[in-house]
Order: C-alpha cells, then sequence, then structure tokens
C-alpha cells in the first residue's frame, strides 16, 4: 500500500491518558525555552559559533519522539536542539556542550551541531545535511539483525533531499523491509532558497517510487504528528516498514543565530502568519484548556516551571569548567581490549 | 594603494573574468541571491543573471560531476564548495573524474574547471566544518591546488585559475574573508608555481600556506626583536609547488620550519620537509620541522580547539630551539 494519506488533527485520537498531552505540551515548551536561552547566549556573545534555532518545529518532534521508547534511536540534523530535547536530553548538559563545556553531552567536543545524547538513543546531531541517512538506516538494520525491537527515525529537511545518499538507503531499507522512518521537516526553506526552487515533482512521490508508504501531516499539530507515527511505528516494530513522512512545519527565526536580515528570501508578513496563526505551542494550549485537560493558570504555572529551570541551567553550564587542554586528543581512538586479538579469543 | 577585503577580491577576480569569456560561470549553493553565507559573491547574480550564477539543491556530487562535464564540453565553470569539508561528498567527480580524464583520454579531453572552498579552524564551527583538506587533494595527479594567504594573492590566483586548462582547487581561509589588503587597480594575475618571499631572512626559513603566512610574519616579527632574522616564504600554490624557491632558501639559512594548517601528519609539512631534506642535506644545520594541525578531529569547545592550530608563538619557541641548536639531534 503506497498511498499518500493527508492525516488531519486528530482530535478524538485517545491517548492513554491527560499526562501524555501535558508531557507533549510541556516537552514543546522545554523546546522553545531552550531554544530563546541559546539565542540570548549568541547574541549576548557567550556562546562559540553559530547555531540553528528549531522555534516553530515544535511539535514534530515532540509529536514522533513522543511515540517512541528510550531504546529507539533517532539521527539528527544541524537544527537538532529540538530533537534532542524531545528524545529526553536535559538542559544542563545540553547548554554545556553548547558552550563547550566539559560536562556537555559530548564533553565540549561537538558542540550545538553534533550534540549526541546516547543514554537517550540519539545518535547524534549532524553538521552534514543528508549525513545521518545512512546512520538511521544502518541503525534499522542492526535492530532487524540482531532481532530486536527498535526503531530509527531519521529527522532531516526539505533541503536534505537533494542528497543522493537518501535514495541508495532508501532503496536498501524498502528492499530489506528495515524498521526506519524517514522524518522529512518541510519547513519550506533550506538555507536562503524556497523549497520549491531545490525540490522538483514530489517529495512523497520519491519514496513512492521505491514502495514506500508516504505521508503528510500538519507538522504544527502535535497530536497529529504523534498518532500517525504511533501508527506507524507500531507497524515498522512488526516488519512492516520503512515509512516516509512529510512534516509541513516552519522555522520562525533565520536560517541560523546570525541570519538577521532575511527579507530578500523570506517576507515579515509571511512569518508572522506562521508564528501568529499556526504556532504549535498556542494551539495546542488551546486544545488542552478547551478539553479540560489543564487550566490556563496551571500551564502558566507550568511555563514558568520551565522557564526557571532552564535559567538555573544556563547559569550553571555559563559557570562550569572548559575541559582540560589534556582531552584535546583523547577519543579519537576507542580503545580496544586487548586480550581480544589473542587467537581463539 | 587602495585596500579591499579578501572577499572583494575573489568577487573582483570572477566579475573581470566572467566580463572576459562569457563561457565562464559559476554554480553552487545560495550563489546567486543570498552570494554565499560570506556574501563573498554578493552583486554578481545582478550583472550576470541567474543563468551564469547558478544556485543549486543540496546536491553536491550532482553539481561537481555537471561542472565536470561542462568544462570537458566548452564552458568554464567555477563550482562554490560552500565549506572545505564537502570535499568528502565530492571526491569521486573530483578526483576519478576530473582529475584523470585528461590523461585517461591520451590528452584529447580537458576540464577547466575552478572548484572555489575554503579552509581553516578556530571558528567554532566543530569536526565537520573546521577542516583543512588541501593535502587531500594535493595527493591526486591532476589536480592543481592554490592556497591564497591574502586578498592580492586570492584575486591573482584566482584569475590564473579561471584560465587554466585543468582543474584547480582554490582553499580560501574563511577567517580572512574580511581581511583587507592592497590590491592593485589594474589587472594583474599570479602565475602558479611560483613562491613569494615575503620577508627575507638570514637565519631561519618559515615556509608557510594560507593564513599560517601571517602567523609566521607575526612569529618573525618576535624573533627580529631576539636577533634572529626569519625568511618567510608563501609558496602560493601547493601543486604545482616552486620547490626551487623553497631550497634556495634552506640552503641560504640551513633551518626550516613548514607551517600549514592541515593535519601535521601525512599532509602539506611533511610533502616539503621531504623534498628539503632529499635536496639540500648537507647544507642543513637541523632536521626541517614540522608545525601542522593537530592529529585530531577540529573539537568545539574554544579550550580545545585553539590547542590544536599551529601560533605564532609556537612557531617562535621552535624557531628558538633550532636556532640554538637544540634541535640538532631531534626528531
Ligand atoms: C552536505 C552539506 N551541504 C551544504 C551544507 C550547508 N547547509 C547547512 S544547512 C543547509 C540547509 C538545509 O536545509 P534543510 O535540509 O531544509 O534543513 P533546515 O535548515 O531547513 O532545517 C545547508 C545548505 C551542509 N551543512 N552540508
Ligand atoms: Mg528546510
Amino acid at each position: 500500500m503506497c498511498a499518500t494519506k493527508t492525516s488531519r488533527a486528530a482530535k478524538a485520537a485517545p491517548k492513554g491518558n491527560s499526562e501524555d498531552y501535558l508531557r507533549m505540551y510541556r516537552q514543546m515548551v522545554r523546546i522553545r525555552t531552550f531554544e530563546d536561552n541559546a539565542n540570548q547566549l549568541y547574541l549576548s556573545a557567550k556562546m562559540p559559533g553559530l547555531t540553528h534555532m528549531y522555534s516553530g518545529e515544535e511539535a514534530v518532534a515532540v509529536g514522533i519522539c513522543e511515540a517512541l521508547t528510550t531504546e529507539d534511536k533517532i539521527t539528527s540534523t544541524h537544527r537538532g536542539h529540538g530533537h534532542c530535547v524531545a528524545k529526553g536530553a536535559e538542559f544542563k548538559e545540553m547548554f554545556c556542550e553548547l558552550l563547550g563545556k566539559a560536562e556537555g553531552y559530548c564533553r565540549g567536543k561537538g558542540g550545538s551541531m553534533h550534540i549526541a545524547d546516547t543514554s537517550n538513543g540519539n545518535l547524534g546531531a549532524n553538521a552534514i545535511v543528508g549525513g545521518s541517512m545512512g546512520i538511521a538506516t544502518g541503525a534499522a538494520l542492526t535492530s532487524k539483525m540482531l532481532g530486536k525491537q527498535d526503531v530509527a527515525v531519521c529527522f532531516f529537511g526539505d533541503g536534505a533531499t537533494a542528497q543522493g545518499l537518501w535514495y541508495e538507503v532508501m532503496n536498501m531499507a524498502a528492499l530489506w523491509k528495515l524498521p526506519v522512518i524517514y522524518a522529512c521537516e518541510n519547513n519550506g526553506y533550506s538555507e536562503y532558497t524556497k523549497t520549491d526552487e531545490i525540490a522538483a515533482g514530489s517529495i512523497r512521490g520519491r519514496a513512492e517510487a521505491f514502495g514506500i508508504e508516504a505521508h503528510q501531516v500538519d507538522g504544527q499539530d502535535v497530536l497529529a504528528v504523534n498518532t500517525l507515527t504511533e501508527g506507524l511505528v507500531e507497524r515498522a516494530r512488526k516488519g512492516e516498514g520503512p515509512f516516509f513522512i512529510e512534516l509541513m512545519t516552519y522555522r520562525y527565526h533565520g536560517h541560523h543565530v546570525g541570519d538577521i536580515n532575511r527579507e530578500y528570501y523570506r517576507s515579515k508578513a509571511e512569518e508572522k502568519d506562521w508564528k501568529d496563526n499556526r504556532d504549535p505551542i498556542i494551539r495546542f494550549r488551546g486544545w488542552l484548556v478547551s478539553q479540560g485537560l489543564a487550566t490556563e493558570a496551571e500551564i502558566e504555572a507550568l511555563n514558568a516551571e520551565i522557564e526557571a529551570d532552564a535559567k538555573a541551567a544556563v547559569e550553571y553550564a555559563l559557570a562550569a569548567a572548559y575541559p582540560d587542554g589534556a582531552e584535546v586528543d583523547l577519543h579519537v581512538y576507542a580503545p580496544t581490549d586487548p586480550s581480544v586479538f589473542r587467537p581463539g579469543a | 594603494m587602495r585596500e579591499i577585503t579578501l572577499s572583494q577580491a575573489v568577487n573582483e577576480a570572477l566579475r573581470e573574468e566572467m566580463r572576459r569569456d562569457e563561457t565562464v560561470f559559476i554554480i553552487g549553493e545560495d550563489v546567486a541571491e543570498a552570494g554565499t553565507p560570506f556574501k563573498v559573491l554578493a552583486g554578481l547574480v545582478d550583472e550576470f543573471g541567474t543563468g551564469r550564477v547558478i544556485d543549486t539543491p543540496i546536491s553536491e556530487p550532482g553539481f561537481v560531476g555537471m561542472a565536470v562535464g561542462a568544462a570537458m564540453t566548452g564552458t568554464r565553470p567555477v563550482v562554490d564548495l560552500m565549506f572545505g569539508d564537502f570535499l568528502f561528498l565530492v571526491m569521486d567527480q573530483l578526483c576519478n573524474q576530473a582529475a584523470k580524464i585528461h590523461y585517461m583520454s591520451g590528452g584529447t579531453l580537458r576540464v577547466p574547471m575552478v572548484l572555489r572552498t575554503n579552509l581553516g579552524a578556530t571558528r567554532r564551527s566543530a569536526a565537520q566544518h573546521s577542516q583543512s583538506l588541501h593535502a587531500l587533494v594535493a595527493h591526486i595527479p591532476g589536480l592543481k591546488v592554490a592556497l591564497p594567504s591574502s586578498a592580492y594573492e586570492a584575486k591573482g590566483l584566482m584569475k590564473t585559475a579561471i584560465r587554466e586548462n585543468n582543474p584547480v582547487v582554490i582553499f580560501e581561509d574563511k577567517l580572512m574573508y574580511n581581511d583587507k589588503a592592497p590590491v592593485p587597480e589594474e589587472e594583474y594575475l599570479i602565475p602558479f608555481g611560483v613562491a613569494n618571499v615575503k620577508r627575507e631572512g638570514r637565519d631561519i626559513t618559515l615556509i608557510a600556506t594560507s593564513s599560517m603566512v601571517q602567523v609566521c610574519e607575526k612569529a618573525a616579527e618576535t624573533l627580529a626583536a631576539e636577533g634572529i632574522s626569519a625568511e618567510v616564504i608563501d609558496p602560493r600554490t601547493i601543486v604545482p609547488l616552486d620547490t626551487e624557491t623553497l631550497i634556495a632558501s634552506a640552503k641560504k639559512t640551513s633551518r626550516v620550519i613548514v607551517v600549514d594548517e592541515g593535519h601535521q601528519s601525512f599532509g602539506v609539512t611533511s610533502e616539503i620537509a621531504s623534498r628539503i631534506n632529499e635536496a639540500a642535506f648537507y647544507h642543513l644545520d637541523a632536521p626541517v620541522m614540522r608545525l601542522g594541525a593537530m592529529d585530531v578531529p577540529v573539537p568545539f569547545s574554544p579550550a580545545l580547539e585553539d590547542l590544536t592550530v599551529p601560533t605564532p608563538e609556537k612557531v617562535v619557541e621552535m624557531a628558538r630551539r633550532l636556532c640554538a641548536g637544540e634541535m640538532i639531534h631531534a626528531a
């Protein structure tokens, strides 16, 4: 079955209980709050280098990751903070990594574009567009080969669909029925170029050409994303994968934090429209209140708590120590127990 | 003389060559209206249009391959590869195709293309956006490799590269785009394979590429204050390499340090050191020393990244030890 489906707001989709919904809301707000703080760190010149903000796309990462277990794997992108938070990462270790501190998830070696959080199955962000497509598909191969139940989700942008690697791995994933879900975050732009100018034909059609079931979903609707993903994850675990999802979304900031004057490629009116009318957090908040799952006061309290968490984590990270210089040539090669090289071992 | 930035120099070179020869065109990601993330190509699309300043999808092997084919059939493409690190994506098209076609065809086919890209760490861009990979392509016969060390070189070498009938890879240092240098208004080209003696000296030769030329010039100042007279030489292209000038200097000063931002092992510093050893062994007072980037992926943390690259202090320290005779039996 290769029908292209457009899943709409799963208004009545019964999730387990109100805790699940509140956790989804919480995770989206955590991402937004993390990004606001990261942006401030950049603007106040406290963060080395540049970073790419995930704000606006929260429902994509959260809707998908809430359908996964800790053992399930994800691969992330240069715009990866959202995936990292959604998969379960802590603020403290994330901010430490962004600031190049020793207590960061990667001991300061990776930074924003290379955060990996193996404790939660995040195999890493990637600064090479499309660079993780092989990795995610390989993780799915491991799962199948070792008879595990894990599913791998490969996050990538619309721009990454221009990378040839994707077509090579989709072919193999389809041939071998691997439990991988390709999640294309179509935010309408690749850097300073509109998606229409870099993608011919239909993106979903490309997955379908390999016999891969392809879906398109409103990436600003966390319930729609989550409901769709839950179904696909369950089927992927049963060997019915791979799958493709195109998530229609929008990035609020520039391509990176330094991309301030962007009217030559994207209008302010367009940005305002997405922010005012399709914001995933505002929309879901309204739904939670209308369903009686939370009161405005409870939501405000939650927001404040997250704000305070982020502030504390930022302060901690700013004061934290840099790695010792001796670490510079540590981790170039992984150690191997010499006993394994004995014949017969 | 007027001063312009390295970025403006590259822009001018391209503009002049595109006016001179209508078969010259630019192809790459966000090169047209955006003028690249470093804004190096700003304004070119206004003059030459999107037919000659062509934006591509993020398909590096695809557009490099197309440039090879276009070059073989009558045009002169200038490919923009946004980061030197992306060379790894295009290696087949560049090294198996572009580099070998003239040779394999017994001289009947040519690939007059330029691949513009960059190198250089300490921009806090981590391991996949900070590499200096010029040694990798210099290893492949058939490719020429230029490493401009200032706006002046960037312009003159680019114009030569575009008129070359061979594939040329030019690496600009991404931290130098805003650095100004005197650049003449009148047209000039810098020939490949001609080193530039930036500073004359008697006691030691510092051979430096790209931004390491600045590093060595600073080191030479410090050394001069201590009574050590350092000669600084910029080869400008590593393929072809002006071995003659380097050897003559080695024979004159008897001590040499080679400084380059690529990884030290199996790199440019090793190659140049070997050539000098082979040709000037009996003239040397000490082994030719290498100073490259550490053999580690470039770390993100500033506390670590700064340790990985050659600095004026490191050059000075090594030069002092060489001149004091400390390293005669080293290595
Ligand atoms: C192989 C490669 N080519 C180019 C780049 C430069 N680059 C970084 S992000 C980006 C745009 C990616 O667009 P998309 O995949 O849509 O992701 P988005 O930024 O919109 O989330 C480009 C061209 C890169 N990092 N890697
Ligand atoms: Mg995009």
